[in-house]
């Protein structure tokens, strides 16, 4: 682990940090600054606040600063450079770099190093992204506030003593806390659309099978999609292009060509949105929402019709079931993919002492290796699934995900974009929904529907809530491949936005005190 | 109450017969002959060192995802045509949930409710009856690895025993073969069942869709028995018996199973639902270790592989490469031939079927083919402990002798001559021939010289055939013969005799 | 209460889970529980099972199930063998090791 800067280099990597990805690599491209100036800054950054935030479970400085240079030595070589070469990331830890500890935030994981890269690793490095990291996470996945990870809790850079959204808390936080100006998550139910909005981020999860899911540790395979994070649309997009596209060795994968979202959010910074009908998910709008989140909400409908959209209201009423759905689909999945953590052949192995069998040793290793809310969910599914009640659970729900795509297919008739609020509240103190389930299952309401129906989906910061101060996402649905319409759309939103407040919601974001860095 | 051999032993075969009708299921699982696992691009090649054929996905690393090889349904769906199966128009994959360490995934991938190919049969026959058995269903999954068993009393590590694994195995494509129950075969089940899994055997063989090598696994078949009071039609509780690795234990299998059952129904006993194995030595069957709960698979469709809809086209142009099937062609060929039934079955038996089509298709008659293989070629292979198709002859030179035979340059002493030569490396027959100087002496003033020798030497000979005991000409012909050293055509030496002493034989 | 079907167990009114199921269900997952997170897990389960039984209720026979939320087939790769994983790298991971084997406490049972 490299070890922090002089005082004198914080002021500019201070700079550096506050930038956009965007901004980074013209500035990388044209020499102003080197991808390894950019990326000790955001090092330095780390070292300095993440003792606080807790968003990273392993720091690659070394690499990271070997990939930097490798960039600044091929930009002096003349060699055309990727759109973010040299800008830094924070990966998520549920997906594998190879010889990097990889543990989707679990204790069965603890030191491992993945003999192989994910697709989307693969496709990062390539294109001269630098890898500073892993990022934390829920436990496989497994939550919507980071509070279920093995390693602690992330804290939100907005307030240290709230979530940061999970799964992918340690993701959003590190865009929050300007410790990356990317990150990578994944989407299950909501783990990036989530904590996209408790922390006044972005985030992107692509139509399901946009992303190759190849290296991504799975959660329940028939929902899970990576996607891209960043503090701006364009970033996002920009990390969108990057990682999208086809890849053989993930069956599910699209055979479509990358949606140009970069194109669309261009438009959507420089045109307004006449013409573009916006539906208001009617089930999306209830009390069960907090008040400052949906008065957020209702300004960020407000200024699309300023900006000349037309507003529709639409109805899907299988949405209701939609949670319920989801809780019996996840589980079933996870029950089986969770299966391969066995001791046997990696991870952790508890309690082999001569004398037990495998069968044992598999049992006090899962039993100590895997958390409450993951024995719960494999609970959960290996029910859901088990004769006899297979039709009543887990056929049903596949039922009812026919019936929320119907929904949406309906809902498309009438309008290009569907939008509603990301999350259901603000960004609530770490502990207070630990020990009910149900409570902490309740902040995926609004973002679940588009996971079960595939369709692409992101949370674009609306502003701060009235109530709490703190980040309220609006969260932009489109139809199946429609990424470049709901680019468009939130392009046009954040720049409306920008250009009412000066800046960027993550632009306000609390600057931490930064420790004395002494690791 | 339980009942073991201890205390009930076996009922005889044939009573048990009498008593009960035997009911079996057939599973045969076998190894599709691929370059590749069915769902990663890891080799299938038998025997390397332990882990040396894996990769992430079928070690089940983290993050792994699984892609289905285009030929292993490829094969699969050859499987069902060629079990007279309907092929699906779509199907999935599903997984079943188990937990067993030489599994990685801790499911096995494999096909639920919606197999590939359904609804088949396979006319199979019993010593010379035909048997129809019906086919459920042929569908793909991935085989496990191998587990290693040490330790122990003896073991290294203070008597502790453990396992070593080598996952190279795991994920081969597999198709696994079911039957419908067979019923009413009484007596000659265990045959039956022989007769079926060999069938399969030559039927993949012919397909070339597996090497079906079952001394190395790649052929594996569980013999699922239940016996019922005879004439009851309610299957009684039957057992799955595995590791049955033979076709001769195939029928072992099943015979015991039928007496060991036999017995412990007849002394009030119930069978126990369960899955034992085979064991080679003794011819029996153990219990396996029973589980401490009833499974509960939790199938669900693999949700990280899409769907497989075999396009029709695709299925007609697979059917049309079907080579034709063992037994139909053999049925052709005996027409062709006009063969009785045994002829054909004793030539199939040893193996001779390609060997005459073969020699016949090089210019011999059918007659003349296995007039050669069966009996002149039989005794030498059987002489020499091989096979007809070990034989260092081909059925080119089989045909090459016949034509010399009927050409009149070789006689059948010659011939069997000429044929050791060849099975003795001396070349084609035409260079045996040369060689050993075996032409038939067919020089007539030769000749006549040899038969004017021989009546000279035996006057009393030529006045009997003078006055008309034509058949005394043997003596002639044959001394002619010993002094040719056989060379001579004796046709044409008979004729000379007659001619010599003005006779006709037909007079 | 109203009347529910009886092929559906999620609404007979009678506690979703027992005990004695959880524990088979830990069992069925190889998930050693202690007594304590036994007695939990039977209540948190049981709350979740009666907030989603309401999916039974929707799926009427006509609706098809959706397995897929983006419909694709015959997705397949050729059958042209690509090199795995180094043999060091693939047992790297292993927590033991022994002879190029994975080594492993005694299997016990035959499997399959």
């Amino acid at each position: 682990m490299s070890s922090p800067s002089s005082s004198s280099a914080s002021s500019s990597s201070t700079d550096l940090t506050r930038m956009t990805a965007a901004d980074l690599a013209t500035r990388i491209h044209s020499g102003e600054v080197s991808s390894v100036e950019v990326a000790q800054a955001h090092l330095d950054r780390i070292g300095a606040v993440d003792g606080d935030v807790h968003a990273f479970l392993h720091v690659s400085g070394e690499s990271a600063l070997s990939q930097a240079a490798a960039v600044d030595a091929a930009r002096a070589n003349g060699d055309t450079l990727g759109p973010l070469a040299g800008v830094p990331l924070a990966l998520k830890d549920v997906l594998v770099q190879k010889g990097v500890p990889t543990t989707a935030g679990s204790k069965i994981l603890e030191g491992w190093l993945p003999p192989y890269d994910a697709t989307v690793t693969t496709k990062l490095i390539e294109a001269g992204i630098v890898i500073l990291g892993k990022t934390n996470m829920d436990e496989f996945a497994m939550g919507s506030s980071t509070e279920n990870s093995a390693y602690g809790p992330t804290r939100n850079p907005w307030d240290l003593d709230r979530i940061p959204g999970g799964s992918g808390g340690g993701s959003a936080a590190a865009l929050a806390a300007f410790e990356a100006p990317l990150a990578i998550g994944t989407d299950t139910g909501g783990s990036i659309r989530q904590p996209a909005s408790v922390t006044g981020t972005v985030g992107a999860k692509p139509t399901y099978g946009g992303v190759s899911r190849y290296g991504v540790i799975a959660l329940a395979s028939s929902l899970d999609q990576v996607g891209p994070c960043a503090r701006t649309v364009l970033d996002t997009a920009l990390l969108h292009e990057v990682i999208a596209g086809h890849d053989p060795r993930d069956s599910t994968s699209i055979p479509q060509p990358v949606p140009q979202v970069v194109a669309a959010v261009r438009r959507g910074q420089n045109e307004d949105l006449s013409g573009v009908r916006i539906g208001v998910v009617k089930q999306l709008h209830s009390d069960a929402y907090q008040s400052g989140v949906l008065s957020s909400f209702d300004q960020a409908v407000e200024k699309f019709t300023a900006l000349g959209a037309e507003i529709v209201e639409v109805d899907c009423p299988h949405f209701e079931a939609a949670l319920a759905a989801y809780y019996l689909i996840l589980p079933s999945e996870c029950s089986s993919n969770l299966a391969r953590f066995d001791a046997m052949r990696y991870g952790l192995r508890v309690g082999d002492t001569g004398g037990a069998s495998a069968e044992e040793v598999m049992m006090a290793t899962r039993g100590a290796g895997f958390g409450p809310e993951v024995k719960r969910r494999i609970i959960l599914g290996a029910y859901a699934l088990s004769a006899g009640y297979y039709d009543a659970y887990y056929g049903s729900a596949q039922k009812v995900r026919t019936l929320i795509r119907q929904d949406f297919e309906k809902a498309y008739l009438a309008a290009d974009v569907l939008i509603s609020p990301a999350s259901p509240v603000t960004a609530f103190p770490i502990g207070e929904k630990v020990n009910d389930p149900m409570a902490m299952y309740l902040n995926d309401l609004a973002t679940i529907p588009g996971s079960l129906a595939g369709i692409p989906a992101m949370s674009v910061p609306s502003g701060l809530a009235a109530d709490t101060g703190l980040p309220v996402g609006l969260q932009i649905m489109g139809p199946a491949l429609g990424e470049e319409q709901m680019y468009r759309v939130a392009a046009a939103f954040e720049a409306a936005y920008v250009a009412e407040h000066g800046g960027v919601v993550a632009d306000s974001a609390p600057a931490l005190a930064t420790a004395e860095v002494t690791r | 109450m339980s009942f073991d051999l201890d205390t009930v032993g076996l009922m005889d075969y044939d009573q048990a017969i009498e008593t009960f009708d035997p009911v079996m299921g057939l599973e045969v699982h076998v190894e599709l002959g691929t370059a590749t696992k069915m769902f990663c691009a890891c080799p299938t090649d038998f025997g390397g060192e332990p882990n040396t054929h894996v990769c992430p996905v079928c070690l089940a690393l983290p993050g792994a995802m699984p892609a289905v090889n285009r030929l292993a349904v490829e094969y699969a769906i050859k499987i069902g045509l060629a079990l007279n199966c309907e092929i699906a128009e779509w199907c999935r994959f599903a997984r079943k949930n188990y937990f067993y360490p030489d599994m990685p995934k801790n499911f096995q991938t494999s096909q639920y409710d919606e197999p590939i190919a359904f609804n088949g049969y396979l006319d199979v026959d019993v010593d010379g009856e035909i048997v129809r058995i019906e086919i459920e269903r042929a569908h793909m999954e991935e085989d496990t690895g191998k587990s290693l068993h040490v330790g122990g009393a003896t073991g290294r590590i203070h008597g502790a025993e453990y396992s070593l694994l080598d996952y190279n195995r795991a994920g081969v494509p597999l198709v696994e073969i079911v039957t419908k129950p067979i019923i009413g075969t009484k007596a000659a089940a265990p045959a039956v069942a022989r007769a079926y899994v060999g069938a399969l055997r030559d039927l993949l063989l012919s397909l070339g869709v597996s090497d079906v090598r079952m001394d190395q696994g790649s052929l594996r078949c569980d013999v699922n028995l239940s016996l019922t009071p005879a004439g009851n039609p309610v299957f009684g509780t039957r057992t799955e018996t595995k590791n049955v690795n033979s076709l001769r234990s195939v029928e072992r299998a099943a015979r015991y199973e039928v007496t060991r059952q036999a017995a412990i129904l007849a002394a009030g006993g119930t069978i126990k639902q369960e899955t034992r194995h085979f064991e080679e030595q003794s011819g029996t069957t153990r219990a396996g270790r029973s589980k401490e709960t009833a499974e509960d698979y939790r199938y669900f469709p693999e949700p990280d592989l899409v769907p497989i809809a075999p396009a029709r086209e695709w299925v007609e142009e697979l059917r049309a490469t079907l080579p034709e099937l063992p037994w139909i062609r053999r049925a052709r060929l005996q027409a062709d031939w006009g063969f009785t039934d045994p002829e054909m079955r004793d030539l199939l038996a040893a193996g001779g079927i390609d060997l005459v089509a073969e020699t016949v298709a090089a210019g011999a008659t059918p007659a003349e083919a296995k007039s050669w293989w069966s009996a002149y070629l039989g005794q030498k292979a059987n002489a020499a402990g091989q096979s007809l198709t070990e034989l260092p002859i081909t059925p080119v030179q089989v045909a090459e002798v016949v034509a010399l035979v009927n050409s009149g340059a070789l006689n059948a002493k010659l011939a069997r001559q000429v044929i050791d030569g060849v099975l003795a490396g001396e070349g084609d027959p035409a260079a045996v021939v040369a060689a050993r100087g075996l032409a038939v002496v067919s020089d007539d003033s030769a000749l006549q010289q040899a038969v004017d020798d021989a009546l000279a030497a035996a006057p009393d000979v030529a006045d009997r055939i003078r006055s008309g005991k034509v058949q005394a000409v043997g003596a002639v012909v044959g001394a002619v013969m010993k002094a040719t050293r056989g060379q001579a055509d004796a046709a044409r030496v008979r004729e000379l005799v007659f001619t010599t002493l003005g006779v006709d034989p037909e007079a | 209460m109203s009347p529910s079907p009886p092929e559906d167990p999620a609404a007979t009114g009678a506690p979703a889970l027992t005990r004695a199921d959880v524990a088979h269900l830990a069992y069925l997952t190889r998930l050693k529980l202690t007594d304590e997170e036994l007695d939990t897990y039977v209540g948190q389960l049981s709350v979740i099972l009666d907030s989603v039984a309401q999916v039974s209720q929707l799926a009427t026979p006509d609706v098809v199930p959706t397995t897929h939320a983006v419909p694709l087939t015959n997705v397949y790769r050729e059958d042209v063998v690509v090199p795995g994983l180094e043999h060091d790298a693939a047992l790297a991971g292993a927590p033991a090791e022994q002879d190029g084997r994975f080594r492993v406490p005694q299997i016990l049972g035959e499997g399959e």
